[in-house]
């Protein structure tokens, strides 16, 4: 980010978390927690123990930073290099992401900034103007993206509380600060997993690795006494939804299965996956090291805030997670997509100095799409 | 307190009980030298030697007559083990153990109704393995997350949890599939407790049995053949930065990883990625001088396992890869000298 953005952005953070003190909080079990944070243009500053709120709060007064970070894991030494930090334990931890969902409003908010001559470019592999293939690609979130996401989330709480056993009082969700949600279980039999073990986990959860005769297809002699009732619970209960629909059908629906076989059911399988499968980012969930975006925080790809979704059904990220200042501020923007804010539109602009509020000015910036004047 | 009877013994030696039922019994390695107990040590070589071929040692457990003799056997078929001190017979010994063993757990468990009988095999699962095993009408059920810890070694398709009935935080198994689950731990708990015994010295008549041993170690040497060939997960990721197009992180950390461990340097690898939509020469060298172990903390990070690469769909398994479990195996071929 060019100097001249830093200065503003930076003046805003440090304005918003002044005032929001009561949002930005150390999670529990915290002198276990290792905190780290990025300050703009600058590295990752990690491995940092903090013991409280206040020295936390002291931290964002001190450093300002454009991200701040804190473990899933517990540690006996949070501070100490990884090796030597003696995990005890993990939170369970999901990231959904609107990018992730191949939905297709996304090729209408989506372009690209080429890395060399920090030209926009809407459309192709190389940039317009001087022609390199180092672009970089820059996407706003749209209201189909979020609520996209949402069922997802929904879906995935779902699996958590039926399947898991996990109560919903251990489970947080949050907006992530850009373009997705971020699911944390505390308190539960899972923090002791590690990494393979949460993979696998994450496959139930994405319904990956499925086989037919878990359905009760086999290869030979298939009957249809085990095909799964819609009653059932788990996989077998939801495929079932999926498979037969309403019961009335059943009989007629079974015979088609049957006469089908077990390789025309793989491939349903496969297909069911796509519209079944919580489609979570794996790495997540199976890395027991991460540091993930504290709460409260802001996220420096949009000037979000990470913040907690009390209703997920009613949360409207671009209203309730957008709290920086709404001083006006002069940019140049060159954003072809447009974009809304505290339910005002903005954009599109082509190159053009405007006036927004301090919040559409630093979505702009962090994003790509906007330089101050 | 569960009172175990001899039976319970015959069919689990290594547990802690076996050494106090013998000691009560008044026997001792001195007395057992003699002579007159020729046959028992012979017994328990024919256990080792069944143990070793593969083949699960089956006991007369009904045959009262015999049930010392059973014990016994277990106890100096150990004896004849550490004082050969060979781990590859060892290692087969504790295993082929440990499915006797399972054997008799399932047998067990089956007996549902028999309450009694359930409660020994449910309290070695809790006691020996922390694994709390609980019964719902056919079933039996155990928590997830103690699943997980157990069927992740599992390559089979049918253990991943997606095809497990599971509900309420709990995995539906058979009796069968509850017991396969802690076999690995019950053949390391039996292990464990071969490796801890102390002999200090064998009766003159045993020496004879522990050389055999040596003999029947022999056969067991493999001879590994390796082709130069890639496994497809890295053919594909070259293929991908070939082609200019971006590989995800997860697949560059394999490939560097896999390439490190076939033994060439950060300087020849470097150059693999030269084509990716964002190289930067110097973060490249920083990130494979680290998965190196030649800088930061020195920890040399290994190729990720199938399964993992599966989960990350960085995995385009083929015939040839023949159920391996980490691509660094591909195109080893184990020849036993049997």
């Amino acid at each position: 980010m060019f100097e001249k953005n830093v200065k503003l952005v930076n003046d805003v953070f440090k304005e918003y978390y002044f005032k929001h003190f009561e949002l930005i909080h150390v999670p529990t079990r915290t002198s276990e927690r290792e905190f780290g944070y990025q300050k703009f243009n600058e590295g990752m500053t990690r491995h940092l123990s903090i013991k409280d709120d206040k020295e936390l709060h002291l931290l964002l007064m001190t450093q300002v930073p454009s991200d701040v970070y804190c473990s899933n894991a517990y540690y006996s030494f949070p501070n100490l290099p990884m090796s030597e930090k003696d995990w005890k334990g993990a939170d369970l931890i999901f990231d959904i992401d609107a990018k992730d969902l191949k939905l297709d409003c996304r090729t209408s908010h989506i372009c690209s900034k080429c890395n060399s001559c920090q030209n926009i470019v809407k459309q192709g592999i190389n940039c317009s103007v001087c022609g390199s293939t180092k672009l970089e690609t820059i996407s706003v979130t749209c209201k189909n993206c979020m609520s996209e996401s949402k069922k997802e989330v929904v879906k995935l709480l779902e699996i958590l509380t039926k399947d898991f056993g996990i109560q919903k009082e251990e489970i947080q969700v949050y907006f992530s600060g850009n373009e997705g949600f971020h699911v944390y279980v505390v308190n539960s039999d899972y923090q002791t997993l590690d990494s393979r073990e949460r993979a696998d986990l994450a496959d139930y959860i994405m319904f990956n690795g499925i086989i037919p005769e878990t359905f009760g297809m086999n290869k030979q002699n298939n009957s249809k006494s085990t095909l799964p009732d819609v009653n059932e619970r788990g996989w077998r209960g939801r495929v079932a939804k999926e498979i037969f629909g309403s019961k009335s059908k059943r009989a007629k629906i079974v015979q088609e299965v049957l006469s089908g076989g077990y390789s025309v059911f793989q491939a349903k399988l496969e297909d069911w996956r796509q519209e079944i499968g919580v489609k979570i980012d794996p790495k997540v969930t199976m890395d027991i090291h991460r540091i993930f975006r504290l709460e409260g925080s802001l996220n420096s790809k949009s000037g979000l805030s990470k913040i907690l979704c009390k209703d997920l059904e009613n949360f409207d990220p671009f209203s309730d997670a957008c709290l920086l200042g709404d001083e006006n501020v002069e940019i140049i923007a060159n954003c072809p997509i447009s974009f809304k804010l505290k339910n005002k539109k903005y954009g599109p602009y082509e190159k053009e100095k405007i006036t927004v509020p301090k919040y559409a000015a630093v979505y702009m910036i962090c994003k790509g799409f906007a330089d101050i004047n | 307190m569960i009172q175990l009877g001899i039976r319970d013994l015959v069919k689990y030696p290594f547990l802690a009980e076996t050494g106090e039922y013998l000691r009560d019994k008044g026997f001792n390695l001195e007395q057992l030298g003699h002579p007159d107990w020729k046959p028992i040590v012979e017994k328990a070589y024919g256990r080792i030697v069944v143990a070793t071929t593969g083949q699960i040692y089956g006991s007369a457990i009904e045959d009262f007559e015999n049930m010392d003799s059973e014990i016994l056997s277990f106890v100096i078929a150990i004896v004849l083990l550490k004082s050969a001190g060979i781990p590859t017979l060892i290692k087969r010994f504790s295993l082929s153990e440990a499915r006797r063993a399972e054997r008799y757990l399932q047998r067990d468990l089956l007996q549902k109704k028999n309450e009694t009988k359930l409660e020994l095999p449910l309290k070695i699962m809790q006691d020996l393995f922390s694994v709390k095993v609980m019964t719902d009408e056919e079933d039996f059920v155990i928590s997830v997350s103690d699943y997980l810890k157990r069927a992740v070694q599992f390559h089979e398709k049918e253990w991943k949890l997606i095809n497990r009935r599971v509900e309420n935080g709990f995995v539906f198994l058979t009796a069968h599939e509850t017991v396969r689950l802690i076999r690995k731990e019950l053949d390391g708990y039996i292990n464990s407790k071969i490796q801890a015994v102390n002999i200090p010295s064998i009766p003159e008549t045993f020496r004879e049995r522990v050389s055999d041993l040596s003999l029947l170690a022999k056969k067991f040497l493999e001879y590994v053949t390796v082709s130069s060939d890639y496994p497809p997960c890295i053919k594909h990721a070259i293929e991908v930065l070939d082609r200019g197009e971006n590989l995800p992180h997860s697949g560059r950390f394999m490939l560097a990883t896999y390439l490190l461990s076939k033994g060439q340097t950060a300087d020849q690898i470097a150059p693999l990625f030269k084509n990716a939509p964002d190289y930067n020469e110097r973060v490249t060298r920083y990130q494979l001088d680290h998965i190196a172990g030649s800088s930061g903390k020195g920890t040399k990070y290994s190729c990720p396992s199938c399964d993992k690469l599966k989960s990350e769909n960085l995995c385009f398994e083929i015939p040839e890869c023949n159920g391996i479990i980490n691509p660094t195996q591909f195109g080893k071929k184990r020849t036993a000298n049997v």
